[in-house]
């Protein structure tokens, strides 16, 4: 593959929630880097720090009681942790858009849609009212708001589920940011306008050449969407590729596990989906080896031991496993590696 | 990572035992919000007040050596001494006595009516939640009727048709007392019913009173504790509002309301005559507010620090 | 929205008249006979009752009165024969109207910003210091408080003049007073309103978004916190109302809350009538006022309620 240009790209980042119970380990030590024009996608289950990590980039976790405790961002090569609020604000309005998860509940109820849509511009002095105005209208047709004139005046409660998303997009894109990150944007909405939205964000990154993080639970999103995928589990990745790599290479037991858990076109009649069984990890106290040995029913002794290392299957794929370890056994899911993480370039 | 050897790298599968073993101590709910409230330290600062505060109204004026109405003509507007510990008023009555034999009043007055009120409340609004119907559609229209008009108003007129006293003043407090916890069960109850864990007793054939006693009422009784808690020290406040403006208690009966009105006019000259029991009046509330809202958080953390 | 002003201006109609039905019946069930005074000789204590409408049964007395309201006619007074209760409201009125809306503006504005101050502060000192106030203001009744003010801020410091009501200078004891415990319950819920507002999820678009945090604060969370805010205003009202009562009598204010007061005690029922009556319709329009508005104010309940 081209060697393409990172817009995005998250090194070693840690960050935890103060809580009255101790601290909370949302992120553990997670890397990874988004190219220009790509849909990266992040699956997991809930709970599994996807949120967390994405409004890292923005910053966007409150702090306190959040708190960064290493790592860096580096959006375009400048340090977000190190931005002050000025240089936030500009990252956050102009650069970074950010789809959120309900569109029930992320749009303010008393202020006019078309003026959610155009504070995106306040504060920015090179760009004229009718400037904004047109802007706005601009995009709210190009996401498929109809009769928009109409809609600019009203208040979220008299548009659909469908619509808001579609606002919510509109006011993540009107800025022509550089990066968009949708978390979860479908999982509240009926399957036919998921179906909608998810066309309307393939259409914008041809259109406008966005790249895009796409957070979900949902492997078929991801198969629809995504160029590369990032799964992850307890607050680290686990495992991480293109979108053929995990589904057809899968290299790891929770990947495996998040598949077989979906109904597939071929899933035989009288077949059963197979769940996997347990609960996540309490992040409060993670285990100090893999942190889903627990629930792995690949489990060894190795796993409960010692955090699993990262192995490079190929350039693109990375898997935390000690399946892949030489001394492990020969299963469906070892693969031959060609190096350890940081050994390899 | 010298100490790898082949024979970690044996399957071994799921661990039953660790997946589940996530699960932190669990803890009932009463001892679980005991252990919140005991944490708050302006709680218990608030019930230790409240519990001081009722055992002196029980035994201060048996050992203080005057009754409430024993006049001393020698002795009147006394600044606080060693024979009288808070000072005497203006017809040489011990303040002392008097303050507490006040709270003996006002005190049962407030917890007296406010239980009353929590239970006609309840009762009401509990059945009004749980059938709905027309019942439920008369009495909201009620309510909502008693709802714009001043309860105080309401109370006004009721005590001076009653006559004043210690039973018409609990009577006329309970006549739109009620509503405030009428409307909250109600809503509770409404809400609760509508949830999945009632719906299955339903379907499962669990007579209503069953149900009742063993989902809805444990659920609500939390929040209404604190909601008694809260409406205690109201009760008090209106108390001595009452016997303030002359309705309610009347001398030669004492409460707080009263000991206040007959110090206020000497505001001037024995100021200690209206602030001591204005003192009494004061930490009271504040010491049942306090617990009220220890006792909020502790069954409701989700509403912690909100308030 | 029409619609919506229409439904609650004939609500209030209905609650007005069923409170003066209540109102009216339940002083006519009040004890005592009004002119069985030991002055009066038993033919003159005739005459007064059949001038009053005594004598006639009580539905043609209270379609009577009803009648009278139509016209504005408040009814008499029995103590003070020669003077009519709209006398007295118009003269008393104007004192407890503009003392009440100095205590109201006062409690409202302070507390708004106590409030807001509060939750953008959680957990520092000020915050905790705001929280100190409003337990404080809820749980001073109102009459102790005006006592602990005339005491020191009059009497003993002779800052401020301590009674009657003949200047700027007179009003602001009173007006604290008053204000304390509404001033206590408006930044409690201002406070519980913000902090509620601000985990709110558009809070977090509005970040993403880049907005400042002065404006997220004035044009998300305050527009959207003051809401509950605005419910209690009706109740608010009705406490300042009440809180005159003891106010007015402390501070010797000639208010109507005073007089009030003073009928309740002197047993004069027809001026409690009267009054009660007028109270009433005042504060069912003034919660009428709070509903329209509030109903400007928040879009969803503009269109269609929920």
């Amino acid at each position: 593959m081209a060697e393409k240009e990172n817009i995005l790209e998250l090194k070693n980042v840690v960050f935890s929630f103060h809580t009255y119970g101790g601290e909370v380990q949302a992120v553990r030590d997670v890397s990874f880097e988004v190219r220009k024009g790509e849909i990266l996608g992040i699956v997991g289950e809930s709970g599994c720090g996807k949120s967390v990590t994405a409004q890292c980039i923005m910053r966007l976790n409150p702090e306190p009681p959040g708190f960064f405790k290493g790592g860096e961002i580096l959006f375009n090569g400048q340090d977000v942790l190190k931005m002050n609020q000025k240089e936030l604000r500009k990252m956050r309005g102009q650069d970074i858009g950010f789809v959120f998860q309900d569109p029930m509940t992320s749009l303010n109820p008393t202020m006019r849609v078309g003026a959610q849509i155009e504070e995106v511009f306040v504060g920015r002095k090179d760009i004229s009212k009718k400037e904004v105005k047109e802007k706005t209208l601009e995009i709210m047709k190009l996401v498929g708001i109809s009769d928009v004139e109409k809609r600019y005046r009203q208040y979220p409660h008299e548009l659909s589920g469908g619509m808001k998303q579609r606002v919510m997009i509109a006011i993540a894109l009107v800025s022509r940011p550089s990066l968009i990150i949708c978390d979860e944007p479908t999982t509240s909405l009926d399957v036919t306008i998921e179906a909608q939205i998810l066309d309307l964000l393939l259409e914008l990154r041809e259109k406008l050449g966005t790249s895009i993080i796409m957070i979900t639970h949902d492997l078929g999103v991801i198969a629809r969407l995504c160029d590369r995928v990032v799964v992850m589990y307890g607050g680290k990745i686990v495992e991480r590729g293109t979108v053929q790599d995990i589904f057809y290479k899968t290299a790891h037991p929770y990947t495996k596990g998040l598949m077989e858990s979906i109904a597939k076109l071929d899933t035989a009649k009288g077949e059963k989906l197979k769940p996997i069984e347990g609960t996540p990890p309490d992040l409060f106290s993670p285990p100090k080896g893999c942190p889903f040995a627990a629930r792995c029913e690949y489990a060894m002794d190795v796993c409960h031991e010692y955090p699993p290392e990262e192995y490079m299957l190929t350039e693109e794929h990375e898997s935390a496993c000690w399946l892949q370890h030489e001394y492990a056994p020969e299963t469906e899911l070892k693969r031959p590696v060609i190096g350890k993480k940081g050994e390899v370039d | 990572m010298a100490e790898l050897n082949r024979d970690m790298f044996v399957i071994r599968g799921k661990d039953t035992a660790r997946m589940e073993s996530i699960s932190r101590p669990s803890l009932s709910f009463w001892s679980d919000a005991w252990r919140r409230l005991r944490k708050n330290k302006s709680a218990i600062i608030g019930m230790l007040i409240v519990v001081i505060y009722a055992i002196l109204a029980i035994f201060a004026p048996m050992v203080s050596g005057y009754t409430q109405s024993q006049m001393d003509a020698q002795a009147r507007n006394e600044f606080i001494s060693a024979a009288h510990w808070l000072g005497t008023d203006s017809m040489g009555r011990d303040m002392w006595t008097r303050i507490w034999m006040g709270a003996r009043v006002s005190l049962s007055i407030g917890l007296i009516s406010a239980v009353l009120n929590a239970c006609v409340g309840a009762v009401i609004g509990g059945l009004c939640g749980y059938y709905g119907g027309k019942l439920d559609m008369i009495v909201m229209r009620i309510v909502d009727l008693l709802y714009g008009i001043p309860s105080l108003i309401i109370t006004i007129l009721v005590m001076m048709v009653l006559g004043k006293g210690v039973a018409p003043l609990i009577v006329a407090m309970c006549v739109v007392g009620w509503i405030g916890t009428c409307r909250f069960v109600r809503g509770e109850v409404y809400r609760l019913k509508e949830q999945e864990f009632v719906m299955a007793a339903k379907v499962m054939g669990i007579p209503d009173f069953v149900i009742i006693i063993r989902h809805i009422i444990p659920n609500i009784m939390g929040m209404l504790v604190t909601n008694l808690c809260m409406a205690i020290p109201g009760a008090i406040f209106q108390e001595a509002f009452l016997s303030y403006i002359g309705l309610g208690i009347t001398p030669p009966d004492c409460s707080w309301g009263v000991i206040c009105k007959e110090g206020i006019q000497f505001l001037r000259y024995y100021p200690h005559e209206i602030l001591v029991p204005g003192f009494f009046i004061c930490t009271t509330m504040l010491a049942l507010n306090l617990l009220g809202n220890g006792l909020r958080d502790a069954v409701d953390p989700k509403l912690r620090g909100t308030d | 929205m029409l619609k919506y002003i229409l439904k609650r201006v004939v609500a209030a109609i209905l609650t007005i008249l069923v409170l003066i039905t209540v109102v009216f019946f339940l002083v006519r069930l009040m004890p005592g006979e009004p002119f069985t005074s030991a002055k009066l000789t038993p033919e003159v204590a005739e005459n007064m009752r059949a001038y009053y409408g005594f004598d006639k049964p009580l539905i043609v007395q209270y379609i009577q009165y009803m009648g009278n309201l139509l016209q504005g006619d408040f009814g008499y007074s029995m103590k003070y024969t020669n003077r009519t209760v709209n006398d007295i409201i118009g003269e008393t009125f104007p004192f407890s109207a503009d003392l009440g809306i100095r205590a109201l503006v006062l409690a409202v504005s302070i507390g708004l910003v106590l409030g807001i101050i509060s939750a953008r502060n959680r957990g520092k000192k000020i915050d905790f210091f705001c929280v100190i106030v409003a337990v404080l203001g809820t749980s001073i009744p109102d009459f102790i408080m005006g006592a602990v003010l005339q005491y020191f801020f009059g009497i003993e410091w002779g800052l401020l003049p301590v009674a009657r009501y003949d200047g700027i200078e007179y009003t602001i004891l009173p007006a604290c007073a008053l204000a304390f415990g509404t001033l206590a319950s408006v930044s409690r819920i201002m406070r519980a309103s913000m902090l509620e507002v601000t985990s709110q999820d558009y809070i977090k678009t509005a970040r993403s978004k880049g907005v400042s945090d002065l404006r997220i604060t004035v044009k998300h969370q305050i527009r959207n916190a003051i809401m509950p805010v605005m419910t209690i205003m009706g109740p608010t009202v009705a406490s300042v109302l009440t809180g005159t009562f003891v106010i007015e009598s402390i501070f010797a204010i000639p208010g109507m809350g005073k007089y009030y007061v003073e009928s309740v005690s002197n047993n004069d029922y027809s001026m409690v009538l009267g009054m009660t009556v007028f109270y009433g319709i005042f504060l069912v329009l003034c919660n009428l006022i709070v509903d329209i508005l509030y109903g400007v104010a928040d879009p969803r309940v503009r269109i269609g309620e929920r």
